[in-house]
């Protein structure tokens, strides 16, 4: 069973891969997308990754769904509807991505790769939620601070009005320019 | 179902997804090929985790590659926003150049 399950993902999540970029639409595109990282979380389920599956899946159908609302919203028409073909260098890049999975499809298969050392403990997400909590907690520490600096960034890349708007953009004026004194709120 | 197999799919999947990253003009689909990338690596991190060492450590550490996804998601995201409310495009070319 869990063969079937995992021959079926993986050709879904390829072939939903391959249609990303095959597909007359970004919106279809989206959708594609977020198949293909369904697929990877069933395998992931396959693999007794419950919560990692779970999460996988629940986190891609989020972010498609925002993925599809900055398409609508940046290219300003309904994505469904247009079709279109945007591409460059469409041979180089085919060339790379032949060369690339020729060399890594080759080391996969001629590498002898190690058997399974140890077994999987009997409750997988109480072992990650312990490691996390105890001898891989650090780890967890160093990722926080990282989430945190991505908030601030994004924050600060996407507001419309930045230094440049309320000091000019040579930075010199002695006020700043905004549209209500006194900063946001009052 | 082996190891060597799934490390294939996983190919397949990072090549699919450089190809995107390599050849696309819109932002968005830039940011598409690249998680298809992550994607192929989450797969095959699950993989290694699964058929050589099944303990906590390849959890935690597929749970960074999907924090690493969401911080690549925001910002692309941000950048994206901010290439369109200063440039009015959404293109790769069109940004060839970082000034203001």
């Amino acid at each position: 069973m869990t063969e079937v399950v995992f021959w079926v993902a993986a050709v879904v999540s390829v072939a939903a891969g391959v249609a990303v970029f095959r597909t007359d639409s970004m919106a279809r595109a989206t959708y594609a997308l977020a198949a293909s990282f369904v697929a990877v979380g069933v395998i992931l389920l396959a693999f007794d990754l419950d919560y990692l599956g779970v999460i996988v899946i629940l986190m891609m159908i989020m972010e498609m769904a925002i993925m599809a609302l900055f398409m609508i919203m940046l290219m300003g028409m309904n994505p469904a509807l247009m079709p279109m073909s945007m591409v460059h260098s469409k041979r180089t890049a085919t060339a790379i991505a032949v060369v690339v999975f020729l060399g890594l499809a080759t080391a996969a298969l001629a590498i002898p790769w190690p058997g399974r050392s140890g077994a999987p403990a009997a409750d997988l997400t109480r072992s990650l939620g312990e490691a996390v909590m105890g001898s891989k907690m650090l780890v967890m520490l160093t990722i926080s601070p990282v989430l945190f600096a991505t908030i601030v960034g994004t924050l600060v890349l996407g507001h419309p009005r930045d230094r440049y708007q309320r000091y000019g953009d040579d930075l010199d004026r002695a006020r700043p320019d905004d549209p209500i004194e006194g900063g946001v709120g009052r | 179902m082996t190891l060597s197999l799934v490390l294939v799919v996983a190919a397949a999947l990072f090549a699919v997804g450089l190809w995107g990253a390599l050849s696309q003009q819109v932002v968005v689909m830039v940011m598409m090929g690249l998680e298809l990338m992550i994607n192929a690596v989450i797969l095959a991190a699950g993989a290694f985790w699964w058929f050589t060492s099944p303990s906590p450590d390849g959890q935690v550490l597929l749970l960074v590659v999907v924090a690493a996804m969401t911080v690549e998601m925001a910002m692309g995201f941000a950048v994206a926003l901010l290439l369109h409310r200063r440039r009015g495009t959404d293109m790769t070319d069109m940004a060839g150049e970082l000034n203001r």
